[in-house]
């Protein structure tokens, strides 16, 4: 059994240790905002945020995870209102959208400690998130609005 | 609502579905129905339905993979309907009628590939509007006892004018019904496009809300109850079957249920996403290797392809043929040769493929949640496969997390129809990313092999292309008859340059790799061995690269406007210091683009940057112009990555990619600025979800040449290559 809170709600799961925290978030808990893309931390479609530190879900065993707070898309904002989500709306950002979960939430924490991240330091934290559809510009732009916008 | 008129609402939705542009006789009429059609919706026709409080579901039946078309088609109804946007709610069909939504592009079938959504239902889209805006106005008149003709709409609402009385869609759909017949609506009755509100506007896109919250649904995300979860390990070519199987170790892992053996995989069922993944890689299978796949060896299948290219005595099957190509060359004053290759190349889908089933205890219906790209296509193979009607199949479909032409093949599909048949229960199969590229289905690579003649004056009157590769056509369709493969050769005829006598011709290889549409099909490796050649005859002419284009393409208008648009856009005559431009066109089933790269390249690596990118785009009406523009920009970042580094190689049969670390596409560090000129024409919207990647790698190989006098004659220009060649 491992507990740990999501979203601010506490859960104790029965799985293995090994389990991917991934899974338990998907499959588990129902919360399939936080995607599956690589299974080896490479494209960063799994991130989540723990205690507040983007991380690879899909790489991230569930033990490791004891007593800590999960933050999913689902949580970042209660109802869609995080900067980042608005400004992802106003760039139009998403196309097929799958790895917009992964994206914002790896954006989210740039925010935190950074913010008004000058183009450079955007692309250096973003780098290890892959969007297929090639939407890279327009994040950009949304994380510079977020920023401008608060 | 009484009992009695719940059960009519029920009978009339199901009939009122069944009405169609092309059916002109109503399907029931409804006597002394008046009363129980108070406050029920009205669907004027299949397309749309309309509540009372206002809210209108309109049906968009392409798949939704990024490209908008979930948006942009009902927003042609909308236009047409004269409907308020904030009111309009897009569905997917609620029937996988052909009759009624299939794509006329694809022979009525619903196929959402190479950019043929806007394309094939533009028309029927702004029929299906206006009729229904019809219905209005005629129910209207009738209630009003007025002419028709003396009613008018704003959005959303029916006014006469004369009168100053005005009515609300909603209100009328409490009221109204379809007519017995529907009223006729042809080209003339619709909009004068100076009016359109919506086409050629920009109209966000509806489901972007839900992309960022995490609430939108794709295949991955199914849950079913009772389900359980499926790996399948999947024979390493094509057309392996299992021979032995040992499951020991597999069966060990827990929560392992059953290993099923499939016709080219075996599955493993279990409770667990996690389990089954693990349990896979522990089966011991041994494969049948009399398949031609299994002994593919793609390094040296390259090099035989580029020799068969410029073996002229063997003849390929003509794609493009205008004149007398080979008489006119071997009349010509000067002839010039080039030789290209491309590699295959990986989807790369965000959202591996994956399927959720479920089978009933006669093994003749199934349910099927996935996304799709071919719904009438996974509809027959799935009541093949059962040896059912169609009918008994039912589909629900999701948002595609990527497609780019992988989503039109169903083999999860069909495994997980097998699997849930097998075990009885829903099984949802996932395929990890390692799967995802080791059964991927590649774009073909290809070698070509071009010759283009030139009369005394210097004008080019002869070209022949050769494309050698293997069919994507013969290997989706299953049959090996040589014939025209509109994948592989899309992009060879290049009518943006009006040449006397064209003949391209596509050599057809066998080679038994698993071979598929690619984001922008035959274009991206045609347009690039085509696009590198003009450039290595505009210098060896001594003209500059786009005055020579300009020249070729002299009598297609719309070409030389996008070749001054992206001269200008990119100051193409400027000096520049350790950077040079490139120029590459392209036309794909009448859409038009042109694009200049500019790049560096560090010598001692053999890296290339690439640093602005200015496209023009030439798609007919911009039906939405910033969805368009964000299209074009996303194809040349997808582009990018098989400019610069994807490559999949294949030995012994299997591929020799894993994940993204080896199959590296394009990220954000290297994305250069980009520019997109949206040119909107006069014409029929064409494609436009692919149409910046074409011209990316001929601009690229283009500018580096312009730079350090090399010329790049393969994809990708990998970093040892390009050191290679620079001779560093």
């Amino acid at each position: 059994m491992v507990a740990f809170t999501v979203n601010g709600q506490r859960h104790e799961v029965g799985v293995d240790g090994n389990t991917p925290l991934l899974w338990v978030l998907r499959e588990h808990l129902k919360l399939t905002g936080t995607k599956f893309g690589c299974g080896i931390a490479s494209c960063g479609a799994c991130t989540v945020h723990i205690d507040g530190q983007a991380t690879r879900s899909c790489a991230m065993p569930v033990s490791l995870v004891a007593g800590k707070a999960v933050t999913t898309i689902e949580g970042l904002s209660p109802d869609g209102s995080h900067p980042l989500q608005k400004a992802w709306i106003a760039e139009q950002v998403p196309q097929c959208g799958y790895c917009q979960s992964g994206q914002i939430m790896q954006a989210a924490e740039l925010l935190t400690h950074n913010k008004n991240p000058s183009r450079a330091e955007i692309v250096e934290h973003m780098d290890g998130n892959i969007c297929r559809c090639g939407t890279y510009l327009k994040i950009i732009s949304a994380i510079q609005r977020a920023a401008r916008e608060g | 609502m009484n009992q009695h008129a719940s059960i009519n609402r029920r009978d009339f939705l199901a009939s009122a579905a069944g009405l169609t542009l092309a059916l002109t006789i109503a399907p029931e009429r409804f006597t002394g129905m008046d009363e129980a059609m108070a406050d029920t919706p009205l669907s004027p026709n299949a397309w749309l339905t309309i509540s009372p409080d206002g809210a209108i579901t309109v049906v968009s039946p392409a798949a939704e993979m990024g490209q908008g078309t979930f948006t942009t088609i009902p927003a042609i109804i909308a236009e047409e309907l004269d409907a308020d946007w904030s009111k309009v709610k897009p569905i997917f069909p609620p029937t996988w009628d052909e009759k009624k939504y299939g794509n006329p592009e694809y022979g009525m079938n619903f196929q959402t590939s190479a950019s043929a959504s806007i394309r094939g239902y533009f028309k029927p889209a702004r029929l299906a509007g206006a009729q229904a805006r019809r219905v209005l106005l005629d129910a209207v008149a009738a209630k009003w006892n007025v002419p028709v003709g003396e009613l008018s709409t704003e959005p959303s609402t029916v006014v006469h004018k004369t009168s100053g009385r005005r009515i609300g869609y909603g209100e009328i759909a409490a009221f109204a019904r379809a007519p017995a017949e529907l009223p006729k609506i042809e080209e003339k009755d619709l909009k004068d496009p100076a009016s359109f509100r919506l086409i050629g506007q920009h109209v966000p896109r509806v489901e972007v809300p839900l992309k960022v919250t995490g609430a939108a649904k794709y295949g991955m995300d199914v849950q079913v109850p009772g389900m359980v979860y499926a790996a399948v390990l999947q024979s390493p070519y094509p057309g392996g079957s299992p021979e032995t199987v040992d499951d020991k170790a597999a069966r060990q892992v827990p929560g392992i249920t059953d290993v099923v053996k499939l016709p080219e995989g075996v599955g493993v069922i279990g409770n667990t996403v996690e389990g089954t993944q693990a349990a896979k890689n522990l089966l011991k299978v041994t494969w049948s290797s009399n398949a031609i796949g299994a002994h593919l060896d793609s390094e040296r299948a390259l090099e035989e392809f580029a020799a068969i290219g410029r073996d002229k005595s063997r003849d390929g099957v003509a794609y493009a043929k205008e004149g007398d190509a080979k008489g006119a060359m071997a009349g010509a004053a000067k002839v010039y040769r080039g030789e290209y290759r491309t590699r295959y190349v990986y989807h790369a889908q965000m959202e591996p493929m994956n399927a959720t089933a479920s089978v009933s205890p006669d093994g003749k219906s199934a349910e099927i949640w996935t996304g799709t790209q071919a719904a009438s296509g996974l509809l027959n193979e799935v009541a093949k496969l059962l040896q059912t009607e169609r009918a008994k199949i039912t589909l629900n479909q999701h948002f595609l997390g990527g497609g780019y032409g992988r989503r039109g093949a169903h083999e999860t599909v069909l495994d997980s129809v097998r699997l849930a048949k097998a075990v009885g229960k829903p099984v949802k199969l996932i395929w990890s990313r390692e799967d995802d590229i080791a059964f991927g289905k590649f774009r073909p690579m290809t070698a070509h092999y071009i010759e283009a003649g030139l009369d005394p004056k210097g004008k080019v009157v002869a070209w022949h292309h050769r494309v050698v590769a293997e069919s994507v056509i013969a290997y989706v369709s299953g049959d090996p008859t040589p014939r025209q493969d509109r994948i592989v050769m899309k992009g060879s005829p290049i009518p943006q340059y009006p040449i006397a006598n064209k003949l391209a011709e596509h050599v057809i290889e066998r080679r038994g790799a698993r071979v598929s549409p690619w984001r922008g099909v035959g274009n991206g490796h045609n347009a690039f061995a085509v696009e590198s050649f003009i450039d290595e005859m505009a210098k060896d002419q001594g003209k500059d690269p786009i005055t020579f284009r300009l020249e070729l393409s002299e009598g297609v208008p719309r070409m030389q406007t996008l070749l001054r648009a992206v001269a200008e856009m990119s100051d193409w005559k400027r000096k520049r210091e350790g950077t040079a431009v490139g120029v590459a066109t392209m036309v794909k089933d009448d859409t038009l683009s042109a694009g200049v790269a500019e790049v560096s390249v560090d010598r001692a690596t053999g890296k290339i940057k690439v640093h602005n990118v200015w496209c023009a785009i030439d798609a007919g009406i911009a039906v939405q112009p910033r969805n368009l523009a964000a299209q074009t920009e996303g194809s040349i970042i997808y582009g990018l990555g098989h400019v610069l580094r994807e490559k999949i190689v294949i030995k012994d049969g299997r591929v020799l990619q894993s994940n993204y670390t080896d199959y590296e596409v394009a990220r954000m560090s290297d994305v250069p600025n980009i520019e997109i000129k949206v040119v909107s024409t006069n014409n029929p919207p064409t494609g436009a979800g692919e149409d910046g990647l074409p011209v990316l790698a001929g601009a690229v190989g283009n500018a580096i040449a312009s730079l350090t006098g090399v010329r790049l004659h393969e994809l990708p220009f990998a970093p040892d290559r390009v050191r290679g060649a620079l001779g560093a």
